[in-house]
């Protein structure tokens, strides 16, 4: 069980770090293991890279903060080498990292570079894209990250608890749809063909990051994505290629999009506004944003939506 | 052993941390009705609350304000009373219940009603997937369309749903009838052992041995008579479909079998 949350605010950028907080939290009991976010805010001339170099698990270990020091020296060389131009860079955890650079370069070639670098995983990049995660609830993933400074215009979001893979930040959703900037995407639900579609994708030169089978998810609509299909049309193939029971929410710098599988086992509560969409793993996520009684509705099996934002 | 005491904590179903299980005390009673405000408690402390005044106080009008969708509202009551809901609760809503009237103005979660023996529970809204599932008895009215496998493992009792009905609907139904108004998804009454299921729209498609009846002047009395109670109006043309008793045959047991497994 995973609970999963998306928000679009049609009237412009709002406090989106917290209002998807609220909802997140109100899911806490779907999973506690880990929180994570995909904030999105207006697009910057700047590019941002949200990478880490250690899991926490690793942090305090023996040795860890000179490991550290030097992989982040190793991630500014190489940055400067493949020509993005460093603005800013820092460290809300001391594993987690945010960089903001001048490229205007492919992003895979740079993703591959950083994650050449000892224990670099890139999270996100994108103009518009911020992905967050880390272990615990999202009040704690909040503070911990400041998050409440953050407004934005479209989120989508995860509390996840670990069935099938590792408690661990690689294992943590939303996933970046590498090496496509601003594709992210959150899951709910089991992958029962995930091996076959892994090594698929792997075969087409696709780097997967973890064991988890929502990884295979922004994997699978980023080649699609390549391959020139828009984002309502990959993620209805998906319905056709995907076997298991699942609901996934995708989002990119100008859409935000929900798919559900035939058997439609896991759950997804809706409701739109003129200037408002949300939607969730369940209701109370909903009630705690909006505040009030609200009509909402239930996608249905095989159901493809999707939002310009 | 020694050094071991007993942990007093308890967790309730959004894993908060409750020390004190016991009734808030906060509900307005006047008389033979009461009221709680749900706003600032937790599932624990509203159904805590509900049964003081259901079981202790002996009130047989409780309204429920503010339900915020909370799971588990309302669960486990075995008795004759009135519960009305102004506003949604959510997952798992009055399961297990055996004798109380419940009324819901909002919509509900998944799993309503689930294993209701008796008594009914009246929706003015949408309700989410499983609703009714192994619903033992009573009647579960929903005035909206309901998810997926509506009155899956479905063993008495009537579902009467005025809006459609996504798939699976009346999977594995054992007992008991439902009446879909509106359309309904893929695979209706699959695996269906016995029971009646009425529709009044479109069938995406059948399921494994759910095979087509004749509508008798049982089935309208028993349909007119259910719309009379729950106020629904005049029911619209129902097409009939019951178990083609291929699959599960009880007709075949034995009467000393059939009381076993059914």
């Amino acid at each position: 069980m995973c609970g999963i949350a998306g928000i679009i605010h049609r009237d412009g950028p709002s406090d989106m770090g917290v209002e998807i907080t609220k909802m997140l939290q109100s899911m806490k009991h779907r999973g506690p293991d880990s929180t994570g976010y995909a904030l999105y805010s207006e697009p910057d001339d700047l590019v941002a890279i949200r990478f880490m170099l250690a899991e926490p698990r690793e942090y305090g270990g023996f040795g860890i903060d000179e490991r550290l020091e030097r992989n982040r020296a190793e991630v500014e060389s190489r940055l400067a080498k493949i020509g993005a131009d460093l603005a800013t860079i820092h460290s809300d955890t001391g594993y987690a990292f945010r960089a903001t650079v001048r490229y205007d370069g492919d992003l895979k070639p740079l993703a591959d570079y950083l994650e050449d670098v000892p224990g670099c995983e890139v999270l996100s990049l994108g103009s518009s894209l911020e992905i967050v995660k880390d272990l615990g609830d999202a009040n704690t993933v909040m503070e911990q990250y400041s998050l409440d400074r953050i407004r934005g215009t479209h989120a989508i979001g995860h509390v996840r608890m670990a069935t099938e893979s590792d408690v661990d930040l690689a294992s943590a959703h939303p996933y970046w749809a590498y090496p496509f900037a601003d594709v992210a995407v959150v899951h709910n639900g089991q992958l029962t063909n995930y091996h076959q579609w892994r090594r698929r994708l792997e075969r087409s030169g696709h780097r997967f990051q973890s064991e988890c089978d929502s990884e295979v998810i922004a994997v699978y609509l980023a080649e699609k994505l390549e391959e020139g299909s828009d984002l309502e049309t990959a993620m209805k193939c998906s319905l056709d290629d995907f076997d298991g029971v699942f609901t996934y929410l995708v989002a990119t710098s100008s859409e935000l999009g929900v798919a559900k599988d035939e058997m439609a086992a896991k759950p997804l509560v809706l409701f739109e506004s003129d200037d408002l969409v949300v939607m969730a793993s369940e209701e109370m996520a909903i009630s705690a944003l909006v505040g009030r009684e609200v009509e909402t509705r239930d996608p249905l099996e095989r159901e493809v939506l999707t939002w310009q934002v | 052993m020694a050094g071991l005491t007993k942990s007093s904590v308890v967790y309730d179903a959004r894993g908060l941390v409750e020390p004190d299980p016991e009734p808030p005390m906060t509900a307005e009673i006047d008389g033979d009705r009461a009221v709680i405000d749900a706003t600032d408690l937790t599932t624990r402390k509203i159904n805590l609350e509900l049964r003081r005044i259901v079981y202790d106080e002996g009130v047989d009008d409780v309204t429920i304000l503010n339900p915020g969708s909370k799971h588990s509202l309302g669960v486990g009551i075995l008795k004759r009373c009135h519960i009305t809901f102004e506003g949604s609760p959510g997952w798992y809503a009055c399961g297990l219940i055996d004798g109380p009237e419940v009324q819901i103005n909002g919509r509900v979660g998944w799993s309503l009603a689930e294993n209701m023996m008796s008594g009914s529970v009246v929706v003015e809204g949408p309700a989410g997937s499983l609703t009714g599932a192994a619903l033992r008895g009573g009647d579960l009215v929903i005035k909206g369309n309901v998810g997926a496998r509506t009155g899956i493992d479905q063993k008495g009792g009537t579902i009467i749903v005025t809006g459609s009905a996504g798939i699976n609907t009346a999977f594995m139904m054992q007992r008991g009838r439902q009446i879909v108004c509106g359309d309904v998804g893929n695979g209706l009454g699959d695996s269906m052992y016995d029971g009646l299921i009425y529709v009044g729209g479109d069938i995406a498609s059948l399921g494994v041995d759910c095979v087509p009846g004749e509508m008798d002047d049982a089935d309208h009395e028993f349909i007119n008579r259910k719309f009379e109670i729950y106020g629904l109006g005049t029911p619209p043309d129902l097409k009939k479909f019951e178990c083609g008793k291929v699959l599960h045959n009880y007709d075949a047991l034995e009467p000393s079998e059939r009381k076993l497994v059914l």
